[in-house]
């Protein structure tokens, strides 16, 4: 009975095989394969069909070869062999009946629709009006991407406004971005200032990612066309109170390689910024928050800040909207 | 005499003639809320013509974009008998490429409806042609497997008549097809989860659960801190954007089922959704399954079971007294249900039982299965193969030597020389250290409810297995994924990275294991085959085609490669097919392989 099952099976194979190319592509196909006319040179030997003598050959294994001696077992309960796994075919059946083109241009389709999607994503993480002692601003902090789960073409872009005197310093970064871990992307790229400052350009290093206890961490080192070495570290953290609303405690500090003077950076650790920000997820995509800011420099940058006639810390409080499409 | 009863019944579910012309209209265009009693329409016999369009659906009085067959969502109950030939003409009438996949039909490759696997697809504004003969009996179902389509409503139930007499006595049957909806358009649902990880979850732990003495203790929590796992991730897209259907009909439209008290009603119940699993119940009933994924099993009564997308059980009820009584598929994250009434009239409604609170991940969800000391269901047949550790026999000295006696948490959750086949990728977040047999376990969130709830090791094939001998070999797989990316793949490798097939010889028998090394359930589905699990019932092995494998559990299955060609075998939760979690599986006959 089961014999007769896979030798059916075996010929339904060669029936396959048959000359298919007068079978139409997607219209009106589907007639059972041809009967087969001629018994197969070569009979599939599916393994019930394996011959004793055969079988000493070392050529397939016998069906009945399951060891009789496991009492009282049978079926799903008995043990599995260590027969080796067969190598994967080269062909691919639906080849032998419908068009192999048409096949292939569906094969590629289906690869890409299981896994090989690109995404787009723009943020804005921050988005702010800052109220602070002397001149009010505005702030902002944004990234968009897109590309696949590897690999992906990142820009961000941060800065500050102070009203009435337009842009006081913001950058924009252009970076690869290539996951190299499950939780953490590496980024290169770079980065372009502009402002009231110089107008540098730099080549930058980075990672950005989520560390254990659920912190979200970026940093980056910048190297600009006159030499100067930047680096930046970011850290957030979610706090969940409801479902809806979040504090989130955030920390960047900055460090220079040596003093650039012309952007008012000191060596060493240059600036320490905390921020605290409650937001409210009305939807995921957007969140109105409140919160405060508190930033000091430090060494070199704070003596810069001096003479410019600026204070070496100070704080600000913040309304804005964190959203995202 | 089975068509007969048949007549019998259709006459006695109508209640009228009025009733069974309701069954033409499309079911959600009737008033909201007023109790539905529509019957599925029905297509039948050699000539099966069914038309894929877009078109509108209302459920709960809202109406959004979908895609329908024949005018209808679910498509049409598509009813089949034993030994017929079905020849189903698919009229594709979007504007982009459609499919008709037979979900549990064995048949010959090129008609089993996978594009770029079984055939090239049906292109839009064309007819294809499926013809097959029907070799089977039991509760099927069809859906789309292009793109994200079945999402939008392109599925439907198949019910297959036997040839002879069917085992299962009952004098009524309803199809119950469950599914999810949401207003959003799946590539968004799709996008989001991509860029925003946990993006449906509004049920996370929060400060002032922790304060109000809920969910994870402080401790615990910090401890799920440090390996970034968050115990609230049961489904990925859920309740707090679906809609949970019944036969397309939201849970305030109430579809209702008739029966008259006494009776055996038959309720063919069958999993259709995109993403979710459900938790079936009926208060105030118990079901007795006689059937699991279309093949007959021994009655077993159970209170409640738990259904994995494709699944489908049968399960008859006895209700013997004149009053209505509520369906409940409870998701298994627990933000949402599909309801419905099983009532003697229309209009007829049962208490609706509140949802019951979510179910935290465990430990064992994580893969450290073993550290509880050993598997409670675990028989003494199946630890003598290594399968499983029985509860009293776990052995303490290697718990002392892998170093997890009272802290518990020094495994490291990504060590790939437990699982040495599995790629080194970014969407492997997790390998489960200890991964354990868990088909003896109903489901997360199940293991308390205080009632008696259907395991795998519960089912006994009513038919002795057709293929009885021991595998030749055995074949592990890895379903390893990363939540915080939304990739999912199998051995860490995605459909897209790789195409090269899972390769058989036919005629062979192979044991198959399911690794999950991620903390979600994944209902895991072979095209072409039905498998035996192996759950300790010898020959009588359950035969399905869809298997939960519970979060890092390990789910085990014997195999027959008795179907030539090429065969899809991927995930049945949509979207972790679409990011990834698919492969393909070759059966060739013996020396042709390459």
């Amino acid at each position: 009975m089961m014999r007769t099952a896979f030798l059916l099976a075996g010929l339904s194979a060669i029936a396959f095989a048959m000359p298919a190319a007068a079978q139409s592509g997607h219209a009106g196909h589907g007639e059972t394969p041809p009967a087969p006319v001629a018994v197969p040179e070569e009979p599939a030997p599916a393994s019930p069909a394996c011959s004793p003598e055969h079988a000493a050959m070392g050529h397939c294994r016998p069906a009945d070869e399951a060891p009789a001696t496991d009492a009282g077992m049978v079926g799903t309960d008995l043990p599995a062999g260590d027969a080796p796994a067969p190598p994967p075919p080269d062909d691919w059946y639906a080849d032998r009946i419908f068009p192999k083109g048409e096949m292939e241009h569906a094969r590629h389709a289906m690869m890409v629709e299981n896994g090989a999607q690109r995404v787009g994503f723009v943020s804005l993480n921050l988005a702010e009006y800052q109220a602070r002692e002397g001149r009010d601003g505005f702030r902002w902090e944004g990234e968009a991407w897109y590309g696949g789960d590897i690999n992906r073409l990142t820009l961000k872009s941060e800065g500050e406004t102070a009203f009435g005197e337009g842009i006081e310093s913001g950058e924009a970064q252009a970076l690869y971005s290539r996951a190299i871990g499950p939780y953490f992307n590496a980024q290169a790229g770079v980065r372009q200032d502009f402002g009231h400052g110089p107008d540098r350009t730099y080549a930058t290093v980075g990672f950005e990612g989520l560390a254990p206890y659920w912190f979200e961490v970026e940093g980056a080192l910048f190297l600009s066309n006159k030499g100067d070495l930047l680096a930046r570290l970011e850290g957030s953290y979610d706090q969940r109170i409801t479902q809806r609303l979040i504090l989130q405690p955030m920390a960047e500090v900055n460090f220079s390689g040596r003093d650039v003077p012309e952007s008012g950076i000191g060596s060493g650790l240059s600036d320490v910024e905390l921020g605290l920000r409650l937001r409210y997820e009305i939807v995921r995509e957007f969140a109105p928050y409140v919160g405060v800011e508190w930033t000091r420099k430090f060494g070199d940058t704070a003596r810069f800040a001096r003479a410019a006639g600026e204070d070496r810390s100070g704080a600000s409080f913040v309304m804005g909207v964190k959203a995202w499409f | 005499m089975r068509i007969d009863r048949r007549h019998f019944i259709g006459a006695a579910a109508g209640g009228g003639a009025a009733a069974a012309l309701s069954a033409w209209f499309p079911a959600w265009a009737q008033p909201v809320s007023a109790g539905l009693k529509a019957q599925l329409p029905t297509v039948s016999g050699e000539d099966i013509t069914l038309r894929i369009a877009r078109q509108t659906m209302r459920v709960d009085g809202k109406i959004s974009r979908a895609i329908g067959i024949n005018g209808t969502i679910p498509g049409p109950l598509i009813r089949l008998k034993e030994g017929q030939t079905a020849r189903l003409r698919v009229v594709n009438d979007l504007d982009e490429d459609s499919s008709i996949h037979w979900h549990g039909l064995i048949l010959p490759f090129h008609m089993d409806g996978v594009p770029g696997v079984s055939f090239p697809g049906i292109k839009p504004r064309s007819t294809f042609v499926y013809e097959f003969p029907v070799v089977q009996s039991g509760t099927y179902w069809y859906h789309s497997h292009s793109g994200l389509q079945e999402q939008l409503g392109h599925y439907g139930p198949i019910v297959i008549d036997p040839a002879g007499a069917d085992p299962i006595g009952h004098d009524r049957e309803h199809v119950i097809v469950l599914s999810d909806h949401s207003q959003l358009a799946p590539e968004e649902i799709f996008r989001k989860l991509k860029v925003n990880p946990g993006h449906f979850n509004m049920q996370r732990q929060t400060l002032s659960g922790l304060l109000a003495g809920e969910d994870q203790p402080l401790n615990e929590r910090i401890e799920w801190g440090a390996m970034r796992m968050d115990p609230t991730d049961i489904a990925d897209v859920n309740g707090s954007t679906y809609q949970f259907l019944v036969n397309g009909h939201g849970p305030r439209d109430n579809w209702t089922a008739l029966f008259a008290p006494g009776e055996r009603v038959r309720l063919r119940i069958i999993n259709a959704s995109a993403m979710s699993i459900f938790n079936v119940r009926i208060p105030g009933l118990r079901l007795t399954v006689v059937q699991a994924d279309g093949l007959n099993v021994v009655p077993t009564e159970i209170d409640e079971f738990q259904i994995g997308v494709a699944e489908t059980y049968d399960v008859v009820v006895t209700p013997t007294e004149d009053r209505a009584y509520t369906i409940v598929a409870e998701v298994n994250d627990r933000s949402g249900m599909a309801r419905a009434t099983l009532a003697p009239r229309a209009g007829m409604v049962a208490p609706v039982p509140a949802l019951r609170a979510r179910p935290l991940a465990t430990m064992k969800d994580m893969g450290m299965g073993d550290m509880s000391g050993g598997d409670a269901t675990c028989a003494p047949e199946h630890a003598a193969m290594g399968h499983c550790t029985p509860a009293d026999a776990a052995p303490a000295t290697d718990h002392a030597a892998m170093g997890h006696g009272a802290g518990g948490m020094r495994h490291s959750m990504r060590d790939f020389s437990v699982a040495p086949q599995v790629k080194r990728d970014p969407s492997v977040q997790t390998i489960s250290p200890m991964p354990v047999d868990r088909m003896g376990e109903p489901g997360q969130g199940l293991e308390d409810v205080g009632h008696q709830v259907l395991t795998y090791h519960d089912l006994v094939a009513l038919d002795r297995n057709p293929d009885v001998r021991a595998p030749g070999r055995s074949l592990d797989i890895h379903l390893t994924g990363n939540m915080e990316r939304f990739m999912w793949s199998f051995d860490g490798v995605k459909m897209s990275d790789h195409h090269e097939p899972i390769p058989f010889i036919e005629g062979e028998r192979v044991r198959v294991n399911l690794i999950n090394d991620s903390m979600m359930s994944h209902p895991i589905h072979l095209h072409g085959h039905f498998f035996e699990l192996v759950t300790g019932k010898g020959d009588r092995a359950p035969r399905k085609h869809t298997v939960i494998v519970q979060p890092g559990g390990i789910a085990t299955f014997d195999f027959t490669a008795d179907a030539l060609g090429d065969w899809a075998f991927h995930c049945h939760l949509l979207y972790h097919m679409h990011a990834g979690m698919m492969r393909v599986v070759s059966v060739r006959p013996r020396g042709d392989a390459a």
